[in-house]
C-alpha cells in the first residue's frame, strides 16, 4: 500500500503541493487527474522518491521513503515500474537493450533468459519485431509501448504512468489504455496513472483523485465521479466530455 | 519604487551581488555534493563496469587523432619560433631541443590536450547528460533503483583521470617528434643536436609534474562537465547553455589549476 500524508512542496516561490493526502490500495488502479500544472507529476515523483517533500510523508508498504537511506530507497524503487511522459528510453540503446537494461542490471539471468523475457515483454505491448530499432526510429506511441515493456520487465508490484496518452492520436491512446488495463489484470499490479485524459480514466481506473491548485480536491470511485456534484470537478470533467462522447 | 538620485536602484546591486557571490557559492556547494556522492558510488564497480570501458574509448581512443595532430603542430611551431628567436652564431642550435622538449613535457603536452578535451569531451559529456536530464532518462535510471551518479558520472570521471595521462604521453612524443622533424626538414637543427639539447637540460621531475597535471586536468574537465550536464534545466536551450558552460568552465579551471600546480610544485 502507498500512503501520502499532508505533502507540501514548493519550488522557490512557487507553491505546487499544499497538503496532499492519498491512499493507494494493493491491486487497484488509481487515476490522479487535474489540469496541466496542478502538481500531478510532482506528486508522482514524490511517490517514488525522485523529489523530496518540504513536509509530509510518503510511505510504501509502511516504510517512510524519505526517512530511509539512499540504498534502501533504491531497493524499494525496484518494486516500481515507471512510464515517463516522453517514454525516457535510453536513446543510445536499441529497443531490445532498453527492455533488457533492468534485467541485466538487477538480475543474474543469462542472455538466453534475458532474450526470452524481452521478447515476452515486447509481445505483451504488441510490438514484436522492433527489438533492433533505436528509439529515434520509433513513433511516439511505439516509444511509449517499448518504455512500458521496460517498466514491466522486472514484474514490479507498482506501476506509475505519467501522462501515458498525452501527445498520442485517439487510436494509439486507446491501445495504450488497453495495454494498461491488460497489464493490470495479467500482472495484478497496483497502478497509478497521472493524466488529464478523462477517456483514459473511465477506461482503466478503479478510483480517481482530483488535484486542484496543489490540493487533493476530490477522491472517490469512478461511479462516485459520475455522480459527484462538485462544481470544480464537474467543470474539469465537462471540459473532457466532447472527447468521451457524453 | 524609490531610486537613488544617481538613478541607480539598490536592487540592481543586490542582483549583481547574488550573481557574482551567492550563485558561485551555491554552484560550488552543489558541485561538492555531487562529488561526495560520486566518491560514495566508486565502490559499486558493478554499476559502471561496462560504461567505464565505453567512456575510456570515448575519452581516450576517440580523442587520440586530434590530440596528436594538435601536439605535432605545437611541437613544430615551438621549434620554428625558438629557432627564429635564438638565431645567433653564439648560441648552439641544441638549445632548440632544450626548449622544445621541456615546453612540451611541462606545459604544452598537458594544456593543449586539456583544451582539446575540454572542447571535445567536456562538451560531449555535458550535452549527453543534459539531454538525458531533460528527457527524463536520468529520472528513469533513478526510478529503476540504480544510482544515476554511479552509473553516469563515476565512469566518466575515472575515464578522464585514466585516459588523460595516456593522451598526454602520446602528445609529448608526437609533439617532440614533430618539433624534431620540422627542425630537421627546415634546416633549423639536426636531429642529433636536438636530442643533445633535450638530454642536457632534462629534469626527471618534469614528466612527473606533467603526469600530476594530467590527473588534475582529467578530473577537472570530466567532473565539471558532468556537473553542468547532470543539473541541466530546461529543454534544448538548457542543454546548449550547459554544453557551452562546461567547455568554458573546464578551460578556466584548467588554467587556474595549471597556475596553482606550477606555483606549488615547481
Amino acid at each position: 500500500m502507498i500512503s501520502v500524508q499532508n505533502l507540501h512542496k514548493s519550488f522557490r516561490d512557487k507553491v505546487v503541493l499544499q497538503g496532499i493526502d492519498l491512499e493507494i490500495l494493493e491491486g487497484e488502479t488509481l487515476a490522479i487527474i487535474g489540469r496541466s500544472g496542478s502538481g500531478k507529476s510532482v506528486l508522482m515523483k514524490h511517490i517514488i522518491g525522485l523529489l523530496q517533500p518540504d513536509s509530509g510523508r510518503v510511505t510504501v508498504d509502511g516504510v517512510d521513503i524519505n526517512a530511509i537511506s539512499y540504498a534502501d530507497l533504491r531497493r524499494i524503487r525496484q518494486n516500481f515500474g515507471v512510464l515517463f511522459q516522453g517514454g525516457a528510453l535510453f536513446d543510445s540503446m536499441s529497443s531490445f537493450d532498453n527492455v533488457a537494461f533492468p534485467l541485466r542490471t538487477f538480475t543474474s539471468m543469462t542472455e538466453t533468459e534475458i532474450n526470452r523475457v524481452v521478447m515476452e515483454c515486447l509481445e505483451m505491448v504488441e510490438l514484436p519485431g522492433v527489438q533492433t530499432k533505436m528509439p529515434s526510429e520509433l513513433s511516439g506511441g511505439m516509444q511509449k509501448r517499448v518504455a512500458l515493456a521496460r517498466a514491466v520487465a522486472l514484474k514490479p508490484r507498482y506501476i506509475l504512468y505519467d501522462e501515458p496518452t498525452s501527445g498520442l492520436d485517439p487510436e494509439t491512446s486507446t491501445t495504450i489504455d488497453e495495454l494498461i488495463q491488460s497489464l493490470s489484470d495479467q500482472l495484478n499490479v497496483t497502478s497509478i496513472v497521472v493524466t488529464h485524459d478523462m477517456h483514459s480514466v473511465l477506461n482503466i481506473a478503479d478510483k480517481a483523485a482530483f488535484v486542484h491548485e496543489g490540493k487533493m480536491h476530490w477522491a472517490g470511485t469512478i461511479a462516485e465521479l459520475h455522480e459527484s456534484d462538485d462544481q470544480i470537478l464537474r467543470r474539469f470533467v465537462k471540459a473532457n466530455e466532447y472527447l468521451i462522447g457524453k | 519604487m524609490k531610486t537613488h538620485s544617481s538613478g541607480f536602484h539598490p536592487s540592481v546591486l543586490i542582483l549583481y551581488a547574488k550573481k557574482l557571490i551567492l550563485d558561485p557559492i551555491h554552484s560550488f556547494g552543489r558541485y561538492s555534493q555531487l562529488l561526495f556522492r560520486a566518491f560514495g558510488a566508486v565502490p559499486e564497480f558493478g554499476t559502471y563496469r561496462k560504461n567505464l570501458w565505453e567512456q575510456m574509448i570515448h575519452v581516450g581512443i576517440d580523442s587520440m587523432p586530434i590530440v596528436m595532430l594538435a601536439a605535432a603542430f605545437s611541437g613544430a611551431v615551438t621549434t620554428v619560433q625558438t629557432s627564429y628567436q635564438l638565431v645567433s652564431p653564439l648560441i648552439p642550435k641544441s638549445i632548440i631541443g632544450s626548449i622544445v622538449v621541456p615546453s612540451m613535457v611541462l606545459e604544452l603536452g598537458a594544456v593543449v590536450t586539456g583544451f582539446i578535451l575540454a572542447g571535445r569531451v567536456g562538451a560531449r559529456i555535458a550535452a549527453e547528460l543534459g539531454t538525458m536530464r531533460v528527457t527524463e532518462q536520468i529520472d528513469a535510471i533513478e526510478a529503476m533503483g540504480l544510482n544515476s551518479i554511479g552509473y553516469l558520472i563515476v565512469p566518466r570521471v575515472i575515464a578522464g583521470i585514466v585516459m588523460f595521462p595516456v593522451l598526454y604521453i602520446a602528445a609529448c612524443f608526437v609533439g617532440i617528434g614533430g618539433g624534431m622533424l620540422v627542425g630537421h626538414i627546415g634546416g633549423f637543427v639536426s636531429i642529433g643536436e636536438f636530442v643533445d639539447g633535450a638530454r642536457e637540460y632534462f629534469q626527471p621531475f618534469d614528466p612527473i609534474f606533467g603526469m600530476i597535471k594530467c590527473l588534475v586536468f582529467g578530473f577537472i574537465i570530466t567532473s565539471v562537465s558532468c556537473f553542468k550536464g547532470y543539473y541541466t534545466r530546461g529543454g534544448a536551450e538548457g542543454v546548449g547553455k550547459a554544453t557551452t558552460e562546461a567547455a568554458v568552465a573546464s578551460c578556466v579551471f584548467l588554467l587556474l589549476a595549471d597556475l596553482v600546480l606550477a606555483a606549488t610544485l615547481l
